[in-house]
């Protein structure tokens, strides 16, 4: 069983703050990592491989210090990996970004399984998975919380609205991940030493045959028009701030019920 | 992708400094400079350049446009909503975007559409259009009585290309952030995830959505491609008073060119409901944070909820400690919550949390720290350790429903 898993290096959005000065992101000493959702994913990829084998090979996009990621999902145990990386990919919204992700795909060659995290958390779109499935003619399930191959069906448990849902689709299929049933595992030390003698495979627009005019920002539908932060609110507040809190208590209660916010 | 700065004209007024979200732009010699990698090419500084030397970093020149499927033709109109439907009724977000799209409707003078894939069509077309619609496209069939990618999105882009809307609003609900992404690349179009708040100028929507786990909110655009798309966050927009006097047009559509769903529902069962999972109903929300300090007091909590008729909440920090389950949780990661009142007992406030919880009619926050960003955002507050004001607050608002 061939599977391929789509990831993503992202800023560790929970560490990022504004400057209240500023009113700009602080991005300094900001992480980067591998999105979690596709941390999820590898991690089904590599409990399929333990339990019924299967190659795993990890693709990404982006620039060339990605490729710690890459690095990383060696050292969790996957088989091979590559980086697609070129200028001209700049500046793809999640259209032209899943158009070179199947150039990947079909440059990688076999697959049974494509699995993706449900979205990255920088951008949060949950787009990219769905719109390689699109492309590539695949059936697909959205938000897996379970995957199980079953006599050439993936069957995939999932958390809708209200409900509960198990659905199966005929391999090969796209499954993007909300999360794993273990927690993501660790890097073992063979797998930190494989990672550290790797040659990571960069792949151009021009290694996957794609013409640069139809690649990144310029062919991607959508267009940023404008970047801001959110305004701050106007509030007008009655902070309450007393030596003996039952009096701040107290002053809390009466305006709540002057404002009917409580009523007797 | 970033933007280039003619350095040799910079007079180093430092506007673009402060006005980049990102912090790409610092000085060098007096001079403004970029971090190649940390721009994001969004053309916040250009327009706050004074003296005009900086650029985008590529052209945007779309000789081909014409020749491209999905190519924005000018011909385009009207905007539709799915009407997603659960049980074969329409769900919340439906009658919130049908709402907000008729008055983008009327501001362009277009139609708004509803789009009603179903097993059967009953009443719900009446239902649609009292809600805003004008238009309602229906379409019937046993492959439509539960979503599924396959079927949903060969009948709605036979839809699109027969009757060529120029965009389309999604509910940003599990299904609905399956089938968009899925029409977008069959139409060849763009696509703007989660939005949560929309304009249109001429028949351009702008949609905006928060991006960077709600740090920065960013306004997108899709002018050459059609149709439009975007995916509406639930809960942004209020619906409108049905008005079952309202007239439209229902067009019932045979599919042409029928597919087979590949995939198989095998089990569809309801959550089992705790009061807690209600919480994105509930008028009235009591929230705790880590200043809690342990799962032992949360019992205060549902205390404080039981006296006031609320439910209970929980910051993402205190669902990761496991003091309370995933389905309380309030933010960006978990629900977007909308009561009359909301308290907050020791969350600090992070951005995240403040996506789930601002748009709150009433904010009361508790928090030792006076410089903690809640209370920017809370109308009534007390300085002080949550720990401390929830007993005492339990015990005044218990003595006044006993008097």
């Amino acid at each position: 069983m061939n599977i391929i898993v789509c990831v993503k290096q992202v800023p560790d959005t929970a560490e990022i703050k504004i400057d209240p000065v500023t009113n700009t992101l602080i991005r300094d000493g900001v992480q980067s990592i591998m999105n979690p959702y596709d941390k999820y994913a590898l991690e089904m990829a590599l409990e399929l491989k333990d339990s019924m084998g299967a190659k795993v090979t990890v693709l990404t996009m982006g620039p060339p210090q990605a490729m710690a990621i890459l690095k990383d999902s060696i050292a969790m145990g996957a088989d091979d990996v590559a980086l697609i990386s070129d200028r001209a990919f700049a500046g793809s919204d999640t259209l032209a970004t899943s158009q070179a992700m199947v150039a990947a795909v079909k440059k990688v060659g076999d697959f049974d399984l494509i699995l993706c995290g449900k979205q990255a958390i920088d951008g949060d779109t949950a787009q990219v998975g769905p719109e390689m499935a699109e492309h590539l003619h695949l059936p697909q399930v959205t938000g897996a919380t379970k995957i199980v191959i079953e006599d050439g069906r993936v069957l995939v448990d999932r958390d809708n609205e209200t409900t509960v849902q198990t659905i199966a689709i005929p391999l090969p299929a796209l499954v993007t991940v909300a999360r794993s049933e273990k927690e993501p595992r660790f890097a073992s030390i063979k797998g930190k030493m494989k990672a550290r003698k790797m040659e990571i495979p960069t792949w151009s627009a021009a290694d996957m045959n794609l013409d640069v005019n139809i690649i990144g920002l310029k062919w991607s539908p959508t267009k940023v028009a404008k970047v801001f932060t959110p305004p701050a609110p106007e509030i007008i507040s009655e902070i309450f701030h007393e030596e003996d809190l039952q009096v701040a208590v107290d002053k809390l209660v009466e305006k709540l019920l002057a404002a009917k916010i409580i009523v007797r | 992708m970033s933007v280039t700065i003619d350095r040799d004209n910079c007079i180093g007024c430092e506007n673009c400094v402060s006005i980049c979200p990102v912090g790409a732009l610092y000085m060098v010699d007096g001079k403004a400079d970029v971090k190649e990698d940390d721009c994001i090419n969004c053309g916040a500084c250009i327009s706050e350049c004074p003296v005009n030397v900086i650029s985008l970093g590529d052209s945007v020149e779309d000789s081909k446009t014409e020749e491209v499927l999905g190519a924005n033709t000018g011909k385009e109109k009207d905007l539709w909503v799915f009407a997603e439907t659960d049980n074969g009724e329409p769900i919340q977000v439906v009658y919130e975007l049908l709402a907000e799209t008729a008055i983008l409707a009327k501001k362009s003078g277009q139609r708004c559409g509803a789009v009603l894939l179903t097993k059967d069509a009953g009443n719900v077309p009446q239902k649609l259009i009292a809600a805003g619609a004008d238009v309602v496209y229906v379409v019937t069939g046993q492959e439509y009585a539960f979503y599924n990618t396959d079927c949903y999105t060969n009948a709605f882009c036979e839809l699109i290309k027969k009757y060529q809307p120029s965009a389309i609003l999604v509910g940003a609900t599990v299904d609905g952030r399956d089938l968009g992404p899925r029409i977008a690349a069959r139409m060849n179009t763009g696509l703007c995830a989660d939005c949560t708040a929309l304009d249109i100028e001429g028949k351009i929507v702008y949609w905006t959505r928060p991006a960077l786990g709600g740090n920065i909110l960013a306004t997108i655009l899709c002018e050459e491609r059609s149709p439009q798309m975007g995916t509406v966050r639930p809960k942004v927009f209020k619906p409108a008073v049905p008005d079952m006097e309202r007239t439209g047009e229902i067009v019932v559509f045979e599919i042409q060119n029928k597919v087979e769903n590949r995939g198989e529902l095998l089990r569809n069962d309801p959550v089992v409901e705790t009061s807690a999972m209600k919480i994105d109903e509930a008028e009235m929300i009591c929230s705790g944070g880590r200043g809690l300090g342990c799962q032992d007091n949360f019992k205060m909590l549902e205390n404080l909820a039981q006296l006031l008729g609320g439910a209970v909440g929980g910051s993402r920090a205190v669902v990761d400690e496991g003091w309370i389950d995933h389905p309380h949780q309030v933010g960006q990661s978990g629900k977007t919550v909308t009561p009359k009142i909301y308290f907050a007992f020791g969350i600090s406030g992070s951005v995240q949390h403040l996506a789930g919880m601002s748009k709150s009619d009433i904010i009361i926050a508790i928090n030792k720290d006076e410089n903690a960003p809640i209370f920017e955002h809370a109308h009534y507050g007390i300085v002080g350790d949550a720990l401390v004001v929830l007993p005492k607050l339990i015990e005044k608002i218990r003595a006044i429903k006993e008097s």
